[in-house]
């Protein structure tokens, strides 16, 4: 087996064979890889005893549950209201000139994601971003540059 | 009208350190459930959501249905734009909201309580977790058949919709369903469920607490008790706040606005638009607009055209797109109000759009679509020259 498929088996194996384990089964999948590729949804499938189609069908679904490659780190930041007139814009443009992508993109080092997102529930301490499952709340562009680069650091 | 003075309250977060939360359900499981039914309909709480249905009926209805297995879900995916509450009562007072499940899991006959967290409180998760195994430890010692677990979302406003939260915890894409059946004859896997928002639960289990009474004294005739608020926007003291339900805007706009308040949104992006003509004469209750505690405050500084069009961006992406009334619609009221901004549509092209938010409201399959009409055209009819020029 891969080790895509030794990490299905075992979400498998934890959160039981039926179509209710979907979900934490592909939540798990991308906590480790960061996205679902086709290889992965196939062996979800055949785990689960679904077709492949309606596994990719609940997962186009979902924001959270990508099935294009990533980065190794996702940053999302909130573009909402609230945040957006406490100045997300200037957020984005500071990340994306520093990570040198747009919104959507991953860096060329692969490092890193740039998604934004809405609301993250943080309204009253906006501009927020999450990076992965990590919260950073009342960032200003200097803060969340240098919040990303120690993820840099941190990120081989 | 029946109002009442703006007035901090302290339910919610507050602890009694004489009557936990665990013993809130050792005390109150000696009763009927007929009788906890009582009382529940008897403090007049409802739905701290949103929709807003009482409680206590959702609960009898529940009870009333046969069946080996039923459900009690604890709707934590909390989207709307400007609400951040159930994030800080799942932070803060957890152990409440157990206790809300499990006295409700008695009621009506459940073994098995899901918390449904959003994926954007991924974060919470593992401190969640071990707070839940204690709690279950607990219950355990208590020979208390009735176990708590945590779900997540992945990122799906729609979700927050009951029907569409049981087909996501159900494996499937986070569609809303026909309604009826209701969840309280068919919600998770098709069982009898009650469903019911964060801190409705938490009331459930204070109303447990302090009886009735206590919580029937606050607020008015139709809004019983207080409500969980978050405040956001143009304001300096941006938090949660439980506040008495039944106060007058104009109170709400004196203690949180800026002092250059222009207008209020109350309840999230689905919500109604208030402008500052209007704050002496709305009430914050069932009786006038009802709220699932978003309050976002804008002042005279900011353009409602980028407000809108904020709002429609967020309903077009996180439309399911099921139904053809919201996912088109949505599209076409962002396009729509982008061409009367730059003047490729005259200004009464605004009055075709708010026909099709009226088609909406009738057409659309779940709250998501129908709603739209609500930020829609309140801001529509209060700020037309914003729109258009």
């Amino acid at each position: 087996m891969t080790t895509i498929e030794v990490l299905i088996h075992d979400l498998v194996e934890k959160h039981g064979k039926n179509r209710n384990a979907l979900m934490p089964v592909l939540q798990g999948v991308v906590a480790c890889e960061k996205f679902l590729s086709e290889e992965a949804m196939i062996a979800v499938a055949r785990e689960l005893d679904l077709s492949a189609a309606d596994v990719y069908g609940t997962a186009s679904f979902y924001t959270f549950l990508d099935t294009k490659p990533r980065g190794k780190n996702i940053i999302r930041v909130c573009k909402t209201i609230s945040c957006h007139m406490q100045g997300k814009d200037a957020i984005i443009k500071a990340i994306e000139s520093h990570l040198m992508v747009k919104v959507g993109e991953t860096s060329p080092d692969k490092k890193f994601t740039l998604l934004s997102a809405n609301c993250l529930g943080w309204c009253h301490k906006g501009p927020v971003m999450l990076i992965n499952d990590e919260v950073f709340p009342s960032v200003t562009p200097e803060k969340a540059i240098e919040i990303i680069e120690n993820f840099a650091k941190k990120t081989i | 009208m029946d109002q009442k003075p703006l007035k901090k309250i302290d339910i919610i977060f507050g602890w009694d350190e004489r009557c936990t939360p665990i013993q809130v359900v050792e005390k109150t499981i000696k009763k009927t459930p007929e009788n906890i039914i009582l009382d529940m309909i008897d403090s007049g709480l409802k739905g701290r959501g949103g929709a807003g249905f009482p409680t206590g009926l959702k609960w009898k209805f529940t009870r009333n249905e046969e069946s080996e297995v039923k459900y009690v879900i604890c709707n934590a995916d909390e989207g709307e734009p400007g609400t951040f509450k159930d994030r800080e009562i799942l932070d803060k007072v957890p152990e409440k909201i157990f206790a809300g499940m499990t006295i409700c899991g008695y009621v009506i006959g459940a073994r098995e309580g899901y918390i449904y967290v959003r994926g954007e409180y991924n974060f919470m998760l593992k401190t969640l977790q071990q707070k839940i195994d204690i709690f279950n430890q607990q219950l355990h010692d208590m020979k208390v058949d009735f176990h708590v677990y945590l779900r997540s979302g992945s990122g799906a406003y729609v979700c927050g919709e009951e029907s569409a939260l049981f087909e996501s915890m159900e494996g499937k894409r986070g569609e809303p369903r026909n309604k009826p059946p209701y969840p309280t004859v068919a919600g998770y896997n098709n069982k009898p469920t009650v469903i019911n928002n964060v801190e409705t639960l938490v009331y459930t289990s204070e109303i447990c607490r302090m009886g009735p009474e206590q919580f029937k004294a606050l607020g008015t005739n139709d809004s019983r008790g207080s409500k969980v608020f978050s405040v956001s926007g143009d304001t300096p003291i941006a938090g949660i706040y439980e506040l008495e339900l039944g106060m007058p805007l104009r109170d709400f706009v004196d203690e949180f606005g800026d002092g250059d308040t222009k207008a209020i949104q109350v309840g999230g992006a689905s919500g109604h638009c208030v402008p500052r003509k209007k704050f002496n004469d709305t009430i914050i209750g069932f009786e006038g607009i009802p709220t699932g505690g978003s309050m976002m405050i804008f002042n005279s500084s900011r353009s409602m055209y980028n407000v809108l069009h904020d709002y429609l961006e967020f309903f077009t992406e996180e439309s399911c797109g099921q139904c053809t009334p919201c996912r088109i619609g949505c599209q076409q009221l962002l396009k729509g109000i982008e061409a009367v901004k730059k003047g490729e549509r005259p200004p009464t092209y605004l009055d075709d759009l708010k026909r099709l938010t009226a088609t909406m409201k009738i057409a659309a399959k779940c709250g998501l679509g129908q709603s739209v009409a609500n930020p829609f055209t309140s801001i529509v009819d209060n700020f037309r020259e914003e729109i258009i020029y």
